[in-house]
């Protein structure tokens, strides 16, 4: 029971990064469409929030890996 | 260039130093009737998949068809209360043998640790041993560690001969990345008076990440398939050294931020100095995590995405898989130059929030 409620867990974290990184995405193109010299910084910016929001998932994954 | 061959030497002591009992064979268990029986036995991925990312006493190259395996059995140091210090072949372990009192456990809670025997049953939770071995990710971060001296001090030698203007050979590929920590994460962060004291940190960082990153997706020959920043021990050390670096050098400022933070009315405060406490420590805790999650995941996607050809048993999956494995592992490359890059940054964050100077 514990190995398939870790799964259902991990599942509604990937929810929330996916949810994060998408609207990082957006926000991003909105940008660049508006600027398009500023592209490359913009990028940069983008791929960091990226990794950040992605850590954030990854606690939820250690922990369902941990409750296995 | 006497570094370079002091360096060399090093390199080749400790690989003779950490294979004393190299590619050892097990010659028991050979009947024909379970050799039949594995052959049919369900795959279980599971099992493969946490078997290569963790850390292990022994490096396994490969099983051959009748069963037997052939590995490079790494040296077991173990120091025990009643026992001293034991440094072994981990040869002597293998297949749940027991030596000295030692056993490998196989299986359960305690699978792939050391613990001491008794004459007939265990000493187990009060007296598991000190495990100083010479495992699997020690050797890979050795080998890392080598790699990035040979590197470095070829680089400083040739500073010296040739000067700063003109870079040639090696120079060329790694000054763009050292000015990149230079400008982009230390002075922008910290500031240009105080970068200098942290860059020694901080380009060793960087390069330690990246080095190991980018091995651990080789995963031959030997010293490449090392899980090193996989391994939470590693990214727990590395996270405690920006965690001392940025609690010593912290000013008053810094502290005045922790415990009295400017602006906040003071019933306030009972709330927000635990709040502050727990930053400190959740900050180099999230680095840590941060880390291991990245590249355990990494590796354990690229891992299931090849198992898929052993659990379906068809060749037909294997052009499928294989293109996938090839799409991730390139994500992984990029992943591997991000991780090291934000970690340094956060670092560099932490470090310019401890000293940075009233404004």
């Amino acid at each position: 029971m514990t190995g398939t409620m870790a799964a259902v867990g991990a599942g509604l974290a990937v929810i929330g990064a996916g949810l994060g990184i998408g609207r990082i995405g957006g926000s991003a193109m909105d940008a660049i469409a508006r600027q398009p010299e500023a592209t490359s910084k913009i990028q940069t910016a983008m791929i960091i929030a990226a990794a950040l929001i992605e850590g954030a998932a990854l606690f939820a994954i250690v922990v369902a890996l941990i409750a296995k | 260039m006497k570094n370079r061959n002091l360096v060399g030497f090093f390199f080749f002591l400790l690989f003779v130093g950490t294979t004393i009992s190299a590619f050892g064979q097990d010659s028991d268990e050979k009947g024909e009737g379970k050799e039949k029986e594995e052959s049919e036995r369900t795959f279980d991925a599971s099992t493969f998949i946490m078997d290569h990312i963790a850390d292990s006493h022994e490096w396994h190259i490969l099983t051959k068809k009748n069963g037997e395996s052939v590995a490079v059995y790494l040296p077991v140091i173990v120091y025990c209360r009643e026992k001293g210090l034991d440094m072994f072949s981990s040869k002597k372990l293998a297949h749940g043998h027991e030596y000295k009192g030692y056993k490998l456990e196989e299986e359960g809670d305690l699978k792939g640790r050391i613990v001491t025997v008794n004459k007939d049953g265990r000493i187990n939770e009060g007296n598991l041993p000190f495990d100083f071995s010479i495992t699997k990710a020690v050797v890979g971060l050795f080998f890392a560690a080598v790699i990035g001296l040979l590197l470095f001090l070829s680089l400083s030698q040739s500073y010296k001969k040739t000067g700063i203007s003109h870079p040639k050979g090696i120079q060329r590929f790694l000054e763009p990345i050292i000015l990149f920590v230079r400008d982009d994460i230390a002075i922008s962060n910290i500031g240009i008076h105080k970068y200098e004291k942290y860059m020694p940190y901080l380009l060793t960082v960087f390069f330690f990440i990246l080095i190991n990153n980018l091995m651990g997706l080789v995963p031959f020959p030997p010293p490449f398939g090392a899980n090193v920043t996989g391994n939470i021990a590693v990214t727990f050390v590395l996270a405690v050294f920006t965690f001392l670096i940025t609690q010593f050098n912290g000013n008053k400022n810094y502290w005045r931020h922790v415990f009295a933070p400017p602006g906040v009315p003071f019933w306030l405060l009972p709330i927000m100095i635990p709040v502050e406490i727990i930053g400190i420590f959740s900050k180099p805790f999230a680095l840590m995590i941060r880390l291991f999650a990245n590249i355990t995941a990494g590796h354990i996607i690229v891992l299931s995405l090849v198992c898929l050809i052993f659990i379906f048993k068809s060749l037909g999956v294997a052009p499928v898989s294989i293109l996938f494995v090839i799409f991730m592992d390139s994500l992984e490359l990029l992943v591997a130059f991000l991780q090291a890059y934000i970690f340094t940054l956060l670092s560099a964050l932490f470090i310019s929030m401890a000293v940075e100077e009233n404004h």
